[in-house]
């Protein structure tokens, strides 16, 4: 088992005419993801990688009943692509673009009250339920099948951190990268939701980063409600106040949303916290072995 | 990004918010003639992005036209926290009945926009957060419908007592949220917002931050950055898409990922190093860039050692590899470079750089051990 995605994701593309939208979907292919469809307003008819390409994300859906959307267009283009999958009716939008607009997330959220339709995003490497599919641009062969959830607010640390998990010989059960936007379509706490039912998890890692509350809140959350091992890592333990690190979200305001903060209050709700990437898939592996 | 009080009171105006009678100014002689014009006495603030600056001695009242001068020279020539000031505003002195701070921000937790009201104005809102939150109304906009008038009224009602001045704010906050909207702002504040003696409502600072990612869709603000008060190593980060923040340590780091970026400042930190930035090179990269990324690590002279930290997903190592190559040729580089690469066209990467004189890494954490090692 796993959370999101599976063997029965049928996937659509969304920008699979460009050029990280065909790579990574002869790579989603590859690793086993069932890809029905791509969608390139102007370019219905033609076909990636042996995947048929439509004029909408409504037209792809009726033609493949494809349930789950990957969206690799253009920041500039990126928010309308959210609002015609969700129209659309697939169930998860997936956004690997990056550099949308905050308030467009604000609006967004608030369209998706009420509708049964997840974002994951924007600015997300994707999700990898190991074994079964992966949307997005993480490395698959990194990945092994286990019992270890991975949630994430950022990309290539995220493959750093599974990478070591692996190498303990422990594996994964779905490791999602959420984004590192401030507002973002789902959350830590929403991914642990999901977790908890999900019987072949046994222990979920968080990695977390400077800005913001999210990880405070999910610790919280934690000590009141999630009863599965989890353990944390948070970067920018050295990023100086006020300056945004890369991600839109990863700023310290004044006092606030420091690493430091973030570690003592998940440690102070009995989450362990690593302090280098190979430190935290070590204490999973003590733990689960 | 960030502009000036100026620069924010000029985007009040234009959305009909009151401002007090101002003009910038670039020289004494300037501040002299625009005193004349308002009359005294007027108030000369400095104009520098950093916090704290009427406590540092960038905001004075001048009463005299001796003082005018004086004030304009001492302005003009000080340093607030390491920022020179180059630009005063010096505008009418308003007399002031009561302060109150009003601010607009996306909220993380709830994803809306929500408006903050509190009694005390020239506050540090984060703080009053913290120890007094009950002293804070939080108004919560509609995020399809918008800030409706009865939560404006309600904003004015929570401030002012009598309901003319609620109301003129409620006025002020609906046009407030509506500039925040409009120009993609991440954190808009009057702090303070004063009523002046005569009874009448004037936001007498502005502070406007916007969001980077909304920029593209307005360069007339993206026209209003302040280049000359920016590192040029961080401006020029920029222009080749690149993020880089400038640190005071050594060891130059070069990551692929801003998450890993942190994370490897960090892991040299936890070793017992000093790390010299934090410069996350991006996705998709080109040799081209991350020649420029070298270009701009090496203008810091504190930089003794790089240490590369590549983790190929979307980035191909080769690339990495051939940027490093051609670098080292252009840029004659002198310190030696430890690379940690591994993922997308590895092999080829390795091939690559065979003959180069690197110091490979097997880890992440052998990288920032080597590193540290080469400086002792």
């Amino acid at each position: 088992m796993s959370i999101l995605v599976d063997k029965n994701t049928r996937l659509v593309v969304q920008g699979i005419t460009g050029r990280d939208g065909s790579f990574h979907t002869s790579q989603m292919i590859k690793y086993g993801t069932r890809v029905v469809a791509g969608v390139t307003p102007g370019k219905g008819g033609m076909e990636v990688e042996g995947v048929p390409v439509f004029n909408s994300v409504a037209e792809a859906v009726k033609k493949t009943e494809a349930n789950a959307s990957v969206i690799f267009v253009p920041a500039k283009f990126a928010t309308s692509a959210i609002y015609e999958a969700i129209d659309a009716g697939v169930k998860l939008v997936v956004c690997i673009a990056e550099g949308l607009p905050t308030i467009e997330l604000v609006k967004i959220t608030a369209y998706l009250n009420g509708k049964d339709c997840r974002l994951v995003g924007p600015n997300s490497p994707g999700i990898v339920s190991a074994g079964e599919a992966k949307i997005g641009i993480l490395p698959g062969h990194i990945f092994k099948k286990g019992k270890v959830g991975v949630i994430s607010r950022s990309g290539t640390l995220t493959y750093e951190i599974v990478d070591h998990i692996t190498k303990t010989g422990l594996g994964q059960s779905t490791c999602l990268g959420i984004g590192g936007d401030p507002i973002i379509g789902t959350k830590f706490i929403d991914c642990l939701e999901l977790f908890a039912k999900d019987d072949d998890t046994e222990a979920v890692v968080i990695v977390g980063e400077i800005g913001g509350r999210d990880e405070q809140d999910t610790a919280e959350y934690v000590k009141k409600y999630f009863k599965k091992p989890v353990f944390g890592f948070i970067a920018g333990k050295t990023a100086p106040a006020d300056k945004r690190m890369g991600h839109a979200g990863a700023i310290i305001s004044g006092t606030s949303g420091t690493a430091a903060e973030k570690v003592k209050v998940l440690e102070a709700c009995g989450i362990k916290v690593g302090e280098t990437p190979a430190e935290v898939a070590q204490l999973v592996k003590n733990r689960l072995a | 990004m960030k502009v000036h009080e100026y620069q924010a009171k000029n985007i009040f105006n234009k959305y009909g918010i009151p401002i007090p009678k101002e003009k910038m100014c670039v020289s004494v002689d300037e501040v002299i003639a625009v005193s004349g014009e308002l009359g005294l006495p007027c108030v000369i603030k400095a104009q520098v992005h950093v916090g704290g600056r009427g406590k540092a001695g960038g905001i004075k009242v001048a009463k005299t036209e001796q003082e005018v001068k004086e004030y304009a020279k001492q302005i003009l020539s000080m340093e607030i926290k390491g920022l020179p000031v180059r630009k005063v505003l010096v505008s009418e002195a308003v007399s002031i009945a009561s302060e109150a701070y009003l601010g607009i921000i996306n909220d993380r937790t709830a994803k809306k926009t929500v408006m903050m009201a509190c009694k005390e104005g020239g506050v540090e809102i984060e703080e009053v957060a913290r120890k007094k939150p009950e002293a804070i109304l939080k108004v919560y906009a509609d995020s399809l419908i918008g800030f409706l008038p009865h939560k404006a009224r309600q904003i004015g009602l929570f401030l002012y007592d009598d309901s003319k001045t609620a109301f003129a704010c409620a006025k002020i906050a609906e046009k407030l949220y509506k500039m925040f909207i409009e120009l993609d702002s991440s954190l808009a504040e009057i702090n303070p917002l004063v009523v002046t003696d005569s009874g009448e409502l004037i936001a007498l600072d502005a502070k406007i931050n916007f969001d980077d990612n909304g920029l593209y869709r307005h360069p007339d603000i993206e026209a209003m950055r302040d280049r000359e008060s920016e590192d040029e190593s961080e401006q020029m980060a920029r222009e080749s898409d690149l993020s880089y923040v400038k640190l005071t340590g050594n060891i130059g780091c070069v990551v692929n990922g801003a998450g890993l970026a942190m994370a490897t400042m960090d892991l040299v930190k936890h070793f017992g190093g000093e790390p010299a930035n934090f410069l996350d090179i991006g996705g998709s990269s080109s040799p081209q860039k991350v020649k420029n990324a070298l270009d701009i690590l090496l203008r810091d002279e504190n930089v003794k050692v790089i240490f590369f930290n590549i983790f190929g997903g979307i980035t191909r190592c080769d690339d990495v590899a051939n940027g490093i190559l051609e670098a080292k040729k252009e840029l004659k580089i002198k310190q030696p470079i430890v690379a940690r690469l591994t993922g997308t066209n590895e092999e080829k990467a390795m091939e690559i750089l065979k003959e180069a004189g690197l110091i490979f890494a097997q880890s992440m954490d052998d990288g920032a051990k080597k590193a540290i090692q080469l400086l002792k």
